[in-house]
């Protein structure tokens, strides 16, 4: 049996997992169809895709933060650390000892808005001491000490005065350090980053991408990064998973991703990216054709069938399989299942 | 905080003034004065009076003088020397009237306030966590019986039930034998075997309209982002409603304070007939109805002067709890 190395074990697996919320109004909406992602230590996945294709959703499902109308209806995630039993985190009970001491501890998140994601009327130094305390039995004057640590780390500066504002009296670079010393309180395994420079302006958004990347060379965690910018994702991922309408559509590095994607929708939004150009050489963007049909109208096979322009008998009412393409590379459409088929004819 | 707390200091003082200003205004306002009814209560009687015993009488007040002249005097013995003038029905002064009674009414309304708090916050916070459930749905109905009961006639009802069941009658503060008595843990059981019955029926309408705005302020918080923050730390369920949106949610409930003291003593009134309590609120209305001036218009002075410093105590304490005040973010 070939030694696999350490590294490229998954520490987290999203397996075929789909996500129903229903409402006493109106039909059940699945907002999330069938999603498959792994994270690996020390890597970054970055997962894209337009509002409301089931990113964020699929986010907090890992730390199974959704409310009540949700249910996870299929699939599992794994949560498998190296040096402990894996856990189906789909398995766990809401508010279980079990649960809680994976949220926060061994997989934490960062959230998109600073401002409204931390508690108006508590310091952020409280906020943060709380996490050591509830995870690691720290009494409040040590992890006090830490926190001043972490804020220092994160790049704050004149921590310890720091640690007794309020979220209100920080910008919103600050408030978003301030959030991700909160994340890494208890060095994690694995961070969840919904969208975590979507509220900044760009020249906080870089400085924060580079604390994210240079905190992940010193944590090692596996970080699990959710936006819709695909030049954000260029700039801190290893990987690079492309989500429609509640499908992962294609999962691969990001270089081949990016120089060969093989679904028709990852083309598609590849094409639809302004590129630097002399003017003689450029060319009109291609948007995607039609729009996003909404979850109940989405077609029983591949949800892009209605706006692909390859589309063909099966699309729209087999749902394609997920096919390896090369080295960790996957996408789901019948295109790569025909070609070989039809070359083989 | 001391410049915030400077300020509303003499804002205090200024309102104070002006309360004492319309006070004064509005004891005068029915026709005649206190003189007028009581020859007119002479002269039901069929006795005479000498108009010159009157005339001397209405020299020495001061009635017939410009209500100016009339207020300065009156304003400014209470600020000079503590003075409220003298009660014309009970001849006495006004001052050893009204601070027995007053202190009453403060102890049992803010027993009445402490019982209201004690039921309402726990109820409010499980009316709203479990939205819809059977115990939000009873505690919507008690709350909106408790909110639609008059409370004299509640505490009528209290009267005939504890008649009937267990053969006594409440009503009084304390036993005959104990109202001059003083302090002692006999006098405090006597207090408290008599005072639930008023605590009860004041704390019912205060208790459903806490329950509802408490409820209502922590739906909206429920919703907020840093409680999926405080989840997403491993905090318990529990810990996580307690430490953030239940502490958001009670600022608003804190600002109530302020006018929760005098719609306490004006809703007490009835009460306070029907049960027969020693409290500030029928010697106001019979010194009303009597146009006993000076009685009155140190009542009114003196409830005007609760709800400030209800208002500076629950300004003072939403500053202290919430720092978005203290610090005056945008």
């Amino acid at each position: 049996m070939p030694l696999i190395p350490m590294g490229d074990k998954p520490i987290l697996s999203i397996s075929d997992m789909s996500i129903v919320f229903s409402s006493p109004d109106e039909a059940d909406i699945e907002a999330v169809r069938q999603v498959d992602l792994t994270l690996t230590p020390g890597k970054t996945l970055a997962l894209v895709g337009e509002s409301g294709c089931g990113k964020s959703v699929t986010a907090r499902a890992v730390l199974r933060l959704l409310d009540k109308n949700a249910d996870i209806q299929r699939g599992s995630i794994i949560f498998a650390p190296g040096d402990a039993e894996a856990t189906d985190i789909v398995q766990l009970r809401q508010d279980s000892l079990p649960l809680r001491a994976i949220r926060g501890n061994q997989i934490s998140m960062i959230f998109q808005e600073p401002m409204s994601s931390l508690s108006p009327v508590h310091t952020i130094g409280d906020q943060i001491d709380e996490m050591m305390v509830i995870h690691e039995g720290l009494k409040p004057k040590q992890a006090r000490e830490r926190t001043v640590a972490l804020l220092d780390q994160v790049g704050i500066p004149g921590a310890r005065e720091r640690a007794d504002a309020y979220p209100f009296q920080l910008s919103g670079g600050l408030r978003q350090r301030a959030m991700i010393a909160m994340a890494l309180a208890c060095t994690p395994k694995v961070l969840i980053a919904d969208e975590p420079t979507t509220a900044l302006d760009v020249t906080t958004q870089a400085q924060i991408l580079d604390l994210l990347r240079q905190l992940q060379a010193d944590f090692g965690m596996a970080m699990l990064f959710i936006t819709h910018d695909l030049g954000v994702v260029a700039e801190i991922a290893d990987e690079v998973a492309v989500m429609y309408l509640g499908d992962v559509v294609e999962q691969g590095s990001v270089f081949d991703v990016f120089a060969a994607p093989k679904h028709p929708y990852t083309q598609a939004l590849m094409s639809s990216i302004p590129k630097m150009a002399r003017k003689a050489d450029r060319v009109r963007l291609s948007p995607i054709k039609g729009t996003v049909p909404a979850p109940r109208d989405r077609p029983q096979g591949c949800a892009f069938t209605s706006r692909c322009p390859y589309a063909f008998e099966p699309c729209a009412t087999i749902r394609p399989e997920r096919t390896a393409i090369g080295d960790n590379h996957h996408a789901r459409c019948h295109l790569l299942t025909r070609q070989p088929a039809e070359a083989a004819a | 905080m001391l410049g915030f707390f400077g300020k509303r200091l003499i804002a205090m003082v200024l309102t104070m003034w002006a309360v004492s200003f319309v006070a004064f205004a509005i004891i005068q306002l029915p026709p005649g004065d206190y003189l007028t009814t009581y020859m007119a209560t002479l002269a039901a009687n069929g006795d005479r009076v000498d108009p010159a015993t009157i005339e001397a009488l209405r020299r020495q007040y001061g009635f017939g003088e410009p209500y100016i002249i009339q207020y300065w005097k009156w304003i400014s013995g209470i600020v000079l020397r503590g003075d409220f003038g003298q009660s014309f029905e009970w001849k006495a002064p006004v001052t050893t009237l009204i601070w027995g009674r007053l202190g009453n009414s403060i102890l049992l309304e803010g027993l009445a306030v402490i019982v209201m708090w004690l039921v309402a916050v726990p109820i409010g916070i499980y009316a709203a966590v479990r939205k819809y459930s059977l115990g939000d749905y009873l505690a919507t109905i008690g709350g909106f019986l408790g909110l639609a009961i008059p409370n004299f006639f509640f505490a009528l009802i209290l009267m005939y039930l504890s008649f009937v069941w267990f053969g006594e009658t409440i009503g009084g503060l304390f036993s005959p034998g104990m109202e001059t008595a003083r302090w002692s843990p006999a006098r405090i059981w006597d207090f408290l075997s008599h005072a639930w019955a008023p605590i009860l029926v004041l704390a019912t309408a205060g208790t459903a309209e806490l329950i509802r705005i408490l409820r209502a302020n922590l739906l909206d918080e429920l919703k907020k982002p840093y409680v999926t923050t405080a989840r997403a730390k491993g905090l318990s369920e529990f810990r996580t409603i307690l430490k953030y949106p239940v502490r958001v949610a009670l600022n608003p409930l804190i600002s109530t304070i302020g006018w929760l003291l005098p719609a306490l003593v004006s809703s007490s009134v009835l009460v306070s007939v029907v049960l027969n309590l020693p409290t500030a609120g029928p010697l106001l209305l019979r010194s009303l109805t009597s146009q006993d001036m000076f009685l009155a218009g140190a009542i009114i002075m003196l409830l005007g002067m609760l709800t400030v410093i209800g208002t500076l105590i629950s300004d003072l304490l939403l500053a202290w709890i919430d720092p978005r005040i203290r610090y005056g973010s945008k």
